[in-house]
């Protein structure tokens, strides 16, 4: 078990630094950097242009710049960012609060939609119920999150005048404020996520609801709410963790279209407006970091499976 | 699976490594093909419906010119965001361009970057996961650890970067296809492998090895065709996520471009400029991702279920 935990931690640095490399030359291989933006059609002498390539770094050889970048890292200094003048760290703080807690709220409602109804359509296996259950599920993986979204705001304004306000409330400060503005995103992420899940409890508990034990616990006249939740549900469960966890891993970082419709100064936002302005250090930081998060959920997800299902075991 | 937000969501992973321990019946041969669809379109009524839908789209898209009741990119002014009216059945852009043939005519962006997407991708996969699970050893590791690159890769910065690059415009919308081929390929790469390791253990390939058959024969001809099940559902699946990958970089701006009449697009700008004056614009294009996506989701989800023998007898 140890040597499996050393291997896996090991494994991952080999797809961080390939995730570093191909951040570092995509983002170089495209074209004009940030001070070519900034100066694009003014007329600056290109003197002054160069000399402000010189202090930010950008005029080393790509491979230098490369390497000291590694070498910052390994320090754990992400450096700072080009775009705002503030460290890397700062920005992100500013914003990771509100990142997490959408991901949080939208999770809680995937899970509080998906495993009642997955369930439920397992048991009614083939009937009209289960396939209701299906066709909603089917239809939140079909529905852009996004799109949802707009829809949501469009019947909140047509119907009481009201849309999300548009200030991000920290939720200590004011939660109904801080509700208020994440509650409408957090059910249409989640509605998208919860199909993912729902289907998962679902085949998962029909695969479960077939086990020798399952109808022992029938045979020997308990009620079937009881086999099901205590007998089937608590081993179906653990393909729904996973999936759950890595979605929770994604949206951390990855909400970037539904933070442009709720107009939310998150993580996803941040990301496409460093590339925007070839922010390098601000983006090389933040891939690294929702890559790092992917991996680390991924493994951690692995380890769970490990304490929850004695039957596995990792050599 | 794959969000509206720009990726693919974890249904490719997971239940895709779900597909990948599967035995999948083989249908070739003519008259069990006809018994297979036969039998599918009775007792899967919801992948029927999907079919249907699929092939509505294709129809649509196909005679574009003759079901759109106008010009998608033609301007007219004096139509300015008129509601939908039996000469608008869908109503009017801010351009005063009519929503009906634009949704029509964006079926057209829709299939073509959503099957070139996920064909090249698939295909792509395929051939990675054959490789490395026939080959073994560091080619496998080291085609392994390419993928974990890309899967743990924001899809975004991959558009954007690919976007810029290669530049924008009417004729760009390969660098669409691309940027959104990229995502699928590891996650069809991880189950075709998982899916052939259990294949190259066999005695048939012993044996095709033992009478001299090369490792290209062995792979391409021997190996391949039985991950072809897999394959096919990860295709229709893969298709529906490309799909709305398209219709949300668009949304951002970073897909297809005006004039080209895409759903994505037409979110993006006037659907939510106008939202309250003219909801319709907001609508009629959500509602057509919606319906594609929900169509090849649909079809599928029954394909997995018929192709899956132990999910049959259920």
């Amino acid at each position: 078990m140890r040597r499996y935990v050393v291997g896996r931690l090991l494994l991952m640095i080999p797809t961080l630094v390939g995730v570093a490399i191909l951040t570092f030359v995509i983002m170089r291989a495209v074209p004009g950097d940030i001070v070519a933006l900034r100066y694009a059609g003014s007329s600056v002498p290109q003197d002054i242009i160069d000399q402000e390539r010189h202090i930010l770094g950008l005029d080393k050889p790509m491979w230098a710049q490369f390497v000291d970048w590694m070498i910052s890292i390994s320090r754990f200094d992400l450096g700072q960012s080009l775009w705002t003048g503030h460290s890397v760290v700062e920005e992100v703080q500013v914003r990771m609060p509100l990142s997490i807690e959408l991901a949080v709220l939208a999770t809680i409602f995937a899970v509080a939609l998906a495993i009642p109804l997955g369930v439920v359509a397992a048991v009614k296996q083939d009937t009209w119920v289960d396939y209701a259950i299906r066709v909603f599920s089917i239809g939140g993986l079909a529905m852009p999150s996004f799109w949802i979204g707009i829809m949501m705001v469009l019947v909140t304004l047509t119907l009481w005048g009201w849309a999300p306000p548009l200030v991000f409330t920290s939720f200590f400060e004011d939660p109904v404020a801080n509700l208020a503005q994440l509650v409408l995103p957090a059910i249409a992420v989640g509605y998208r996520y919860s199909a993912v899940s729902m289907r998962m409890t679902r085949s998962t508990v029909l695969e479960v609801l077939r086990e020798d034990y399952v109808r022992t616990a029938r045979a020997k006249g308990l009620r079937e709410t009881l086999v099901v939740v205590r007998h089937a549900l608590r081993n179906a469960l653990l393909p729904v963790v996973t999936v759950v966890s890595l979605e929770f891993a994604f949206l951390i970082g990855g909400l970037v279209v539904t933070e442009q419709v709720f107009n939310l100064n998150g993580i996803g936002k941040l990301l496409v407006d460093a590339v925007a302005h070839r922010d390098y250090p601000l983006i090389q930081a933040l891939v690294l970091l929702l890559a790092s998060v992917f991996v680390l959920v991924n493994f951690v997800v692995d380890l769970v499976y490990v304490v929850l299902d004695p039957r596995i075991r990792y050599a | 699976m794959v969000d509206t937000e720009p990726r693919i969501a974890g249904d490719g992973v997971s239940a895709a490594d779900e597909i990948a321990k599967r035995r999948y019946v083989e249908t070739a041969g003519r008259r069990r093909f006809v018994r297979f669809w036969g039998s599918f379109i009775r007792r899967r009524p919801l992948g029927t419906a999907g079919a249907v839908l699929i092939i509505l789209m294709l129809l649509a898209a196909a005679f574009a010119d003759v079901v759109a009741p106008y010009d998608p990119t033609a301007i007219n002014f004096p139509d300015l965001l008129k509601p939908p009216s039996p000469e608008h059945l869908l109503g009017a852009d801010n351009f005063g361009r009519d929503v009906f043939s634009r949704v029509i005519f964006g079926s057209r962006t829709a299939l073509l970057v959503g099957f070139s997407a996920s064909l090249v991708g698939c295909t792509l996969g395929l051939v990675l996961g054959v490789v490395g699970a026939y080959l073994g050893g560091r080619t496998d590791q080291i085609i392994q650890r390419l993928m974990d690159v890309l899967l743990s890769f924001p899809l975004i910065v991959i558009a954007i970067a690919v976007v810029a690059a290669l530049g924008t415009g009417e004729d760009k919308i390969a660098n669409v296809i691309a940027a959104i081929t990229v995502p699928i390929v590891p996650r069809v790469a991880r189950v075709v492998r998982s899916s052939a390791l259990s294949i190259v253990q066999m005695p048939y390939i012993e044996a095709a090895r033992s009478v001299g058959a090369g490792a290209i024969r062995i792979m391409f001809r021997h190996i391949a065709p039985n991950v072809f099940a897999p394959y096919l559902i990860m295709l229709t699946a893969f298709l529906g996520q490309a799909i709305l990958l398209e219709a949300s970089l668009s949304f951002l701006g970073l897909g297809v471009f005006e004039p080209t009449p895409s759903w994505g697009l037409m979110l993006r700008g006037a659907g939510m400029q106008f939202l309250e004056q003219a909801p319709w614009l907001a609508i009629a294009p959500g509602v057509a991702i919606s319906m594609a996506v929900f169509g090849f989701n649909l079809f599928g989800d029954s394909l997995r279920d018929a192709l899956d023998p132990r999910l049959r007898t259920s």
